[in-house]
């Protein structure tokens, strides 16, 4: 039986059920709020909000394959691609672009036009260091963890604090291959 | 898109904007997680999940004010219970809240319950955590929402077996201060 053709983002995202994006963000901003009354240092947060990220990222990456029958990505700039067009469409429903691919194609540019997580929020002066959507780099590391990359994601530019747009690098590390648990002659 | 200096220039959304439910969910299940390791016991747990709650609360009332009711305040009892019954309920879990009922015990107790929270969908409670329900939060949406308009109260959520049906009902219980029940028999 041929394997069912990959979704886009847009049906899938028409196809799962919905829920008002002012409650994710009221939600997610009751977070990162708890987060500063508890662990006071700007540092700190953005870390606990990276490791949260990721603790999503690897449980979202199965939903993510169960829902959108992608074939395996040939190379990292496919797997930039669908995470871009499939992934941030099928979750928050906002699409995203992928640019500035260096020579390699190992690092490249994720750009989000709009962002649901920071309607209603500035940044106070007493946090200017602090990267509020810091739990986009954890779930895009945690995912592709799961599928073999170590990446690195940073965040490049960011409106919150005076730039004109959301901007992540991802960078990949390297490719872990996956070990086959048994071994052949047993 | 438009840079604006100063976030209160920024028009404000017609709240048609969705994400996916299983977005929520994930996001969701963060905070109860990151609370757990906060906390030593459950009380605490569903006062911290309570806490985030009311925040979010204060902020949904001043946004709903301003742009589905034309900044007019509630000031009667009945009046704020269906706002958070019918228009907060509508703009938070997309459906209004399937009952709204006065306590028969008691005078200054009311009772919204719904058959399945949106929070609690994809939430098991494990049995030694006893009576805990990520209910709180919702809780906490309410408190926040009452204390700010002006009827400050005690929020809880409880679960309530139902017959014939395997995930028990929550209800959330509202409980008045005083004061209100004072204001609302001298505004007759």
């Amino acid at each position: 039986m041929a394997p069912a053709a990959p979704r886009s983002g847009e049906a899938i995202f028409a196809s799962v059920e919905h829920v008002n994006s002012e409650l994710f963000t009221l939600t997610y901003g009751a977070i990162v709020r708890q987060l500063l009354t508890d662990l006071e240092e700007v540092e700190d947060v953005n870390k606990q909000l990276d490791q949260m990220g990721y603790n999503i990222g690897i449980r979202l990456v199965d939903e993510f394959l169960a829902k959108s029958n992608v074939s395996k990505c040939v190379d990292f700039k496919e797997t930039a691609e669908v995470i871009a067009k499939v992934g941030f469409k099928m979750f928050l429903g906002i699409t995203a672009s992928v640019t500035n691919w260096d020579a390699e194609g190992t690092t490249c540019s994720l750009i989000l036009e709009d962002n649901p997580l920071v309607d209603f929020v500035e940044l106070p002066d007493t946090c200017q260091d602090l990267y509020y959507c810091n739990i986009f780099s954890g779930i895009i590391r945690g995912a592709l963890e799961m599928v073999s990359m170590k990446t690195e994601v940073t965040w490049v530019r960011d409106m919150l604090r005076g730039d004109d747009a959301f901007e992540l690098k991802v960078k990949l590390l390297k490719q872990v291959s996956e070990e086959y648990p048994y071994k052949d002659d047993e | 898109m438009k840079q604006y200096t100063n976030v209160l220039d920024r028009p404000i959304s017609k709240g048609k904007q969705e994400v996916s439910l299983s977005g929520f969910a994930f996001l969701f299940s963060e905070l109860v997680q990151y609370n757990q390791t906060q906390v030593d016991n459950i009380a605490e747990l569903e006062r911290r999940l309570e806490d985030a709650g009311y925040a979010v609360g204060t902020r949904i009332l001043e946004l709903l004010c301003h742009r589905e009711k034309g900044n007019r305040r509630e000031t009667r009892l009945l009046g704020i219970l269906s706002f958070v019954h019918s228009t907060v309920w509508k703009v938070l879990f997309g459906k209004v809240a399937d009952s709204l009922e006065k306590g028969t015990e008691h005078e200054d107790e009311y009772m919204i319950s719904e058959k399945e929270l949106l929070v609690n969908r994809f939430i098991s409670i494990p049995k030694d955590m006893g009576a805990f329900n990520c209910g709180a939060f919702v809780a906490g949406i309410v408190r926040g929402v009452l204390d700010n308009a002006g009827f400050p109260a005690v929020v809880s959520a409880h679960f309530v077996p139902v017959d014939g049906q395997q995930r028990p009902r929550t209800t959330i219980l509202i409980k008045f201060a005083e004061e209100v029940l004072q204001r609302e028999a001298r505004l007759g």
